[in-house]
């Protein structure tokens, strides 16, 4: 998915007491995501890093609305997730190399999205009930799509030189 | 439950499949219900009986009874009232505009549509007319309308009192009336703020001085905030003079009826307990509704049982609330109460009917039906009676809900059926 931006990696060191060699570093294709996919994915880190705000908030004040708040935003964080997850897919069956990156980033998406889901249903809990379970599933949530869109954002392809 | 997944929800909203046999555990009706620990899976359960036409099928009653569908195409019957000379008057509409709040809101109320009449709410008061007695009401008329989904009807000392979801009314009535000579006078406002639930039930005290409102909580368990519950989940006593009011019970969390019991004068109360705590939890119950006291919610439940979704909680509030009398068993959704005669026959002679509208959230669905509960030395004692059933088939499908169950004095039990929109009388065979 995406262009595939070819970038020359300088390998090897530079030593000054050696003369200065210029070496031809193996070419690595380093894949990111099209405009629309990054966007679906990395929108996922406010939207469930807001829901946690919002239950911490809620943890703290024990104002309802808050917890209003984050269900939406999950919700939300899902909507992405799940969006960016078709990507994700149609990335991994297009990949020549199946194992590494495609496979790594199609998972960690589906584990956060999966989390995701339980958490809205934690939250679809009325008043309390959603403590303290809704606070710890938001926090593992809004790790795992920080980590994912790391993942996501700097490579989709595995290995290195076609 | 925990096992219903996703799938199970699916599944009830798409085809609505419900299988048959409805197990009444015995040990969660009575004074004294056996409760379970509270549980709550990641999905609550949701079980929505298809609605269908009754056709020709009529309600099951006892044997020495008939049932006759007195009135019908009705818009949303709820309550009904026997005026002195025999005419009755049903009270028809839906209010209620609660914000869904929560994604769970839209969904959730998608499903429980499904279970529910599709006609609008009529927003008036129909009058029936037997004037030859034979049992068939000739007439049908408009009374009043343009009201504000009226529920609650009391009659007292010649006056008719309507409450509507935002007010409490008084018409003028005499004797034959057909039709209100004019719009209502406003006896006080009503708590309708968000009106989560809507219904506001009504009963007079037999000097007629006093009105008593049953005014439910605006959520389920606080989720809307305790902001809005204020003036909400209690009974209120209304000076049918001057309108003034005062909380006269408390922590009643939907007291859908209300009714005088005649001996004693003391007012009596069917309330509908919370949900999402298991299919087991927590019992709607009868209750003697006495005056100052607290009866938990939202703090806890069936006196000191304390439901911890409700935070802030508030111990000395637990400490002080008390036990309601009788459990219907959970989420019978008990809507319609009212004190029986002799005239009903001896097996049913001293108790109240009760109609259970029946479940939403559970996935052997109960209540769905009018049952009696016998009354000794005017206390509820024993087991309760089946005493109108087959709204629910044991095909799964709906037929009807009843809603207001009301005696009237020639011997018979009125009762409001608010899915079919018809109006069901109970006679005894002579």
């Amino acid at each position: 998915m995406g262009p595939c931006i070819r970038t020359g990696h300088q390998s090897g060191s530079l030593n000054n007491k050696e003369p200065p060699v210029t070496v031809t570093a193996p070419l690595t294709y380093r894949s990111t995501p099209s405009p629309l996919h990054a966007t679906l994915l990395a929108g996922t880190v406010p939207l469930f890093l807001g829901g946690l705000l919002s239950d911490i908030a809620y943890f703290q004040t024990y104002q309802i609305q808050w917890s209003n708040f984050a269900a939406w935003l999950i919700a939300g964080g899902l909507v992405f997730c799940g969006l960016a997850l078709l990507f994700a897919l149609v990335n991994l069956l297009r990949a020549e190399r199946k194992a590494g990156r495609p496979a790594l980033y199609f998972l960690l998406l589906l584990v956060t999205w999966v989390l995701g889901l339980v958490n809205a249903f934690e939250h679809a809990k009325d008043a309390w009930a959603t403590m303290p379970w809704g606070l710890v599933l938001s926090v593992i949530v809004t790790l795992l799509s920080c980590a994912t869109t790391w993942v996501g954002l700097t490579n989709l392809r595995s290995g290195g030189a076609k | 439950m925990k096992h219903a997944s996703a799938l199970s929800v699916i599944s009830m909203a798409l085809f609505l499949s419900a299988c048959g046999g409805e197990a009444d555990s015995t040990l969660v009706r009575g004074p004294d219900p056996k409760l379970p620990e509270p549980q709550r899976g990641l999905l609550p359960s949701m079980k929505i009986a298809e609605p269908v036409a009754w056709g020709d099928q009529k309600p099951t009653v006892p044997e020495g009874f008939s049932v006759t569908a007195i009135a019908t195409d009705l818009n949303i019957p709820r309550q009904t009232l026997v005026l002195p000379n025999g005419d009755i008057l049903i009270a028809e509409g839906r209010g209620g505009s609660a914000a869904k709040l929560k994604p769970k809101d839209v969904i959730a109320s998608l499903i429980k549509a499904e279970g529910n009449t599709k006609v609008k709410s009529g927003n008036r008061l129909t009058l029936l007319r037997d004037a030859d007695g034979d049992g068939t009401y000739e007439l049908k008329t408009v009374f009043a309308d343009n009201l504000n989904a009226p529920y609650g009807l009391a009659f007292v000392d010649g006056k008719l009192y309507v409450a509507n979801q935002d007010a409490l009314v008084r018409f003028d009535y005499e004797e034959g009336q057909t039709k209100a000579s004019g719009p209502p006078t406003k006896v006080t406002d009503l708590p309708s703020q968000i009106n989560h639930h809507w219904t506001k039930s009504l009963a007079a005290s037999p000097d007629g001085r006093f009105l008593y409102v049953g005014i439910g909580s605006n959520s389920n368990i606080g989720e809307r905030g305790m902001e809005v519950e204020v003036d909400r989940a209690l009974v209120w006593q209304v000076d049918a003079e001057t309108g003034a009011h005062k909380p006269y019970a408390t922590g009643l969390r939907n007291p859908t009826a209300l009714t005088i019991q005649p001996e004693s004068g003391q007012l009596w109360a069917v309330v509908n307990e919370r949900d999402e705590l298991g299919p087991d939890l927590v019992p709607d119950y009868l209750t003697s509704v006495r005056e100052g006291e607290f009866y938990g919610w939202p703090y806890s439940y069936w006196g000191q049982n304390v439901d911890s979704r409700a935070q802030p909680q508030n111990p000395a509030k637990v400490a002080a609330a008390i036990k309601p009398d009788y459990s219907l068993g959970s989420h019978v959704a008990a809507l319609g109460v009212d004190f029986s005669i002799p005239e009903m026959g001896e097996k049913y002679a001293d108790g109240v009917f009760v109609g259970e509208h029946g479940s939403w959230n559970r996935d052997n669905p109960v209540g769905y039906k009018v049952i009696f509960v016998p009354f000794t030395d005017g206390r509820p004692s024993g087991e309760p009676l089946d005493f109108a059933t087959g709204f629910r088939g044991t095909d799964g499908k709906t037929r009807g809900r009843p809603v207001g169950v009301t005696v009237d004095p020639r011997g018979a039990l009125i009762i409001a059926d608010d899915l079919a929109n018809i109006v069901w009388r109970v006679t005894r065979n002579r």
